[in-house]
């Protein structure tokens, strides 16, 4: 199962992009601000029609298919989410089976796969931050979609929430989803993603797994700061700035998870 | 959501048979001459209104809020009761009304202008501040029009007519005005509850509502009919009444489960039972001339509304 973009260009946006998703892994979309990323997203969600190129699902355009087939094959999470109505939090689960058109027992599953089972009949929005962010991917997964795509999903939580939503969001990706990501944190990206997707103006600047992706090199050259990691593989920290520059003391800039 | 439908329906029950015998005389089927034709020919079509037009706005008010997902919204941000009201006053200004069909089609056909001119506007791209902007555009227009009517009316008793007609009122209606609104308002609520699931996944913003499969173009397309069907069709035989379909979601949403699809119906019935009981008010104050229900819709709304927004102020600290 593949999520491909072929040459797509939008507007100021994106120019050019062209990368093949697989599914099964957990694929990272990191870039500063403005470089196209939550728009490259919406793009493979089938929410921006790109002005040229095409969003390829196993092969075939994802502007031809249902509106209600697509959301059943990719599930959408955005960068800031919005709940208008206090609902219960099994109801707002329960929302990710409308393309479905219902069906009790995957809300069930998402509810016990990311543990809020207890909290199934408390209005949402007595919920705190992690929680809730823990109650929209569950909307996510109670849809069974063969492609999660979140923006920042991570951005609004403490290290240990952040840690947890990761290991759920793997096993999906074991379980035969495709999972992308647009992540700020470059040491979430680098610790916990399969590969990488760099952006810089819009444009493709590097893909390939995460120790090549984000090299230093890469890192200064798109993000103009001066950075090095520390650390052992699989656990590496960014250090950013002129502690960067700074040999051998390893006390400020950005952390790792 | 069962419990309170069933709870409403059941206070319906019995608020309708009571408002029946409610009035500047007070009824008593057995004793009071001409009972059977007080009832059947004033009283039980007035109360049917009440129960259609009520429930038409409480529906369009709840539909309303769920699709801006906001609980300050108001069907008559469409400018659907606006253009409603347009084409009754310029019914009324050329002198028509004297036919008990024409105003209400006059209005109906103001409605269906606003609606249309709404969708024109909007176009296919479903973008809902856009489509808020060109209702508020078409609701000021429409209010300007109607002004110019009244300025524009030949002489001092038409512009007295418009005046007061715009108070809203179920005074002197007919069968004919149920039987041209109750079709009417059952469609706008039937297709309002078709809006449902779509206004559910909204609560969840524009975007993830789209990645839901949820087509905001269709959505429009089902709220312009069932908000100008339930509205206009109220307009059409009641006049302008305020408030209900803002203040009714308000009181019914804490009774359901607060998704906006399960709050249409409890919304419907409700607003009926609040437009019957106001019009109950209307008839027994002892007033040299009847208290307008537009006017006492918005003389209860206004303070409850009041206490509400004291209420959410002080959940807020």
């Amino acid at each position: 199962m593949t999520l491909e973009v072929q040459h797509l260009t939008l507007g100021h946006r994106l120019a050019d992009v062209s990368a093949s998703l697989r599914a099964g892994e957990i694929t990272a979309i990191c870039g500063p601000n403005g470089a196209g990323k939550s728009s490259l997203l919406q793009c493979l969600a089938g929410l921006l029609t790109a002005a040229s190129g095409a969003v390829l699902l196993d092969d075939a355009p994802l502007a031809a298919l249902h509106a209600r087939e697509r959301a059943r094959a990719i599930g959408y999470l955005p960068q800031h989410g919005e709940i208008a109505w206090d609902m219960s939090v099994r109801n707002l689960v329960a929302l990710g089976r409308l393309p479905h058109g219902g069906g009790e027992a995957p809300v069930d599953t998402a509810l016990n796969s990311l543990d809020l089972e207890a909290f199934s009949t408390r209005p949402v929005n007595t919920l705190s931050g992690g929680e809730k962010a823990r109650v929209v991917l569950a909307r996510v997964l109670a849809g069974e979609p063969r492609w999660i795509l979140a923006d920042e999903p991570l951005a609004a939580l403490d290290l240990a929430h952040q840690l947890a939503l990761l290991v759920h969001l793997r096993r999906a990706a074991q379980g035969g989803a495709g999972v992308v990501l647009v992540l700020h944190d470059l040491a979430l990206a680098m610790n916990h993603a399969d590969r990488v997707l760099v952006f810089e103006g819009g444009a493709l600047a590097a893909d390939g797994a995460p120790a090549i992706a984000l090299g230093t090199d890469l890192i200064e050259r798109v993000w103009r700061v001066p950075v090095r990691w520390l650390g052992e593989p699989g656990a590496l920290a960014l250090v950013a700035g002129q502690a960067a520059s700074a040999a051998g003391t390893p006390s400020a800039g950005r952390g790792s998870v | 959501m069962k419990r309170s439908i069933g709870f409403l329906v059941l206070l319906l029950a019995v608020a309708i048979p009571l408002s029946l015998l409610t009035g500047r005389v007070w009824l008593d089927p057995w004793t009071t001459p001409n009972a059977a034709v007080i009832l059947g020919e004033l009283r039980l079509p007035r109360a049917l209104l009440a129960v259609t037009v009520g429930g038409g706005l409480g529906a369009a008010g709840a539909a309303m809020q769920g699709y801006l997902r906001n609980p300050l919204a108001d069907p008559g941000l469409f400018g659907v009761a606006p253009g409603a009201a347009l084409g009754a006053v310029v019914s009324l200004l050329f002198g028509y009304a004297a036919s008990a069909w024409l105003l209400p089609l006059f209005a109906l056909a103001g409605a269906a202008g606003a609606m249309l001119l709404l969708a024109l506007i909007a176009g296919r791209a479903g973008g809902i501040a856009l489509f808020t902007l060109a209702g508020m555009m078409i609701a000021s227009l429409a209010g300007a029009l109607t002004s110019l009517a009244i300025s524009l009316a030949p002489n001092a008793f038409a512009t007295d007519q418009i005046v007061v007609w715009l108070m809203g009122a179920l005074t002197d209606r007919t069968w004919a005005d149920v039987a041209l609104s109750a079709p009417l308002t059952l469609a706008g609520v039937a297709v309002l509850r078709l809006a449902g699931r779509d206004l559910d996944a909204l609560t969840l913003g524009e975007a993830v509502a789209r990645s839901l499969g949820v087509s905001l173009g269709r959505l429009q397309v089902l709220l312009v009919a069932g908000i100008g069907l339930t509205v206009g069709s109220g307009v059409a035989v009641a006049g302008v009444i305020g408030f209900v379909g803002l203040v009714v979601p308000h009181l019914v949403r804490p009774l359901t489960d607060r998704r906006p699809s399960s709050l249409i119906v409890p919304s419907a019935l409700a607003g009926a039972l609040l437009v019957l009981l106001a019009d109950c008010v209307c008839r027994v104050l002892p007033l040299v001339t009847e208290l307008r229900l537009g006017i006492a819709l918005s003389l209860i709304g206004a303070p409850f509304f009041l206490h509400l927004l004291l209420k959410m102020r002080r959940e807020a600290v």
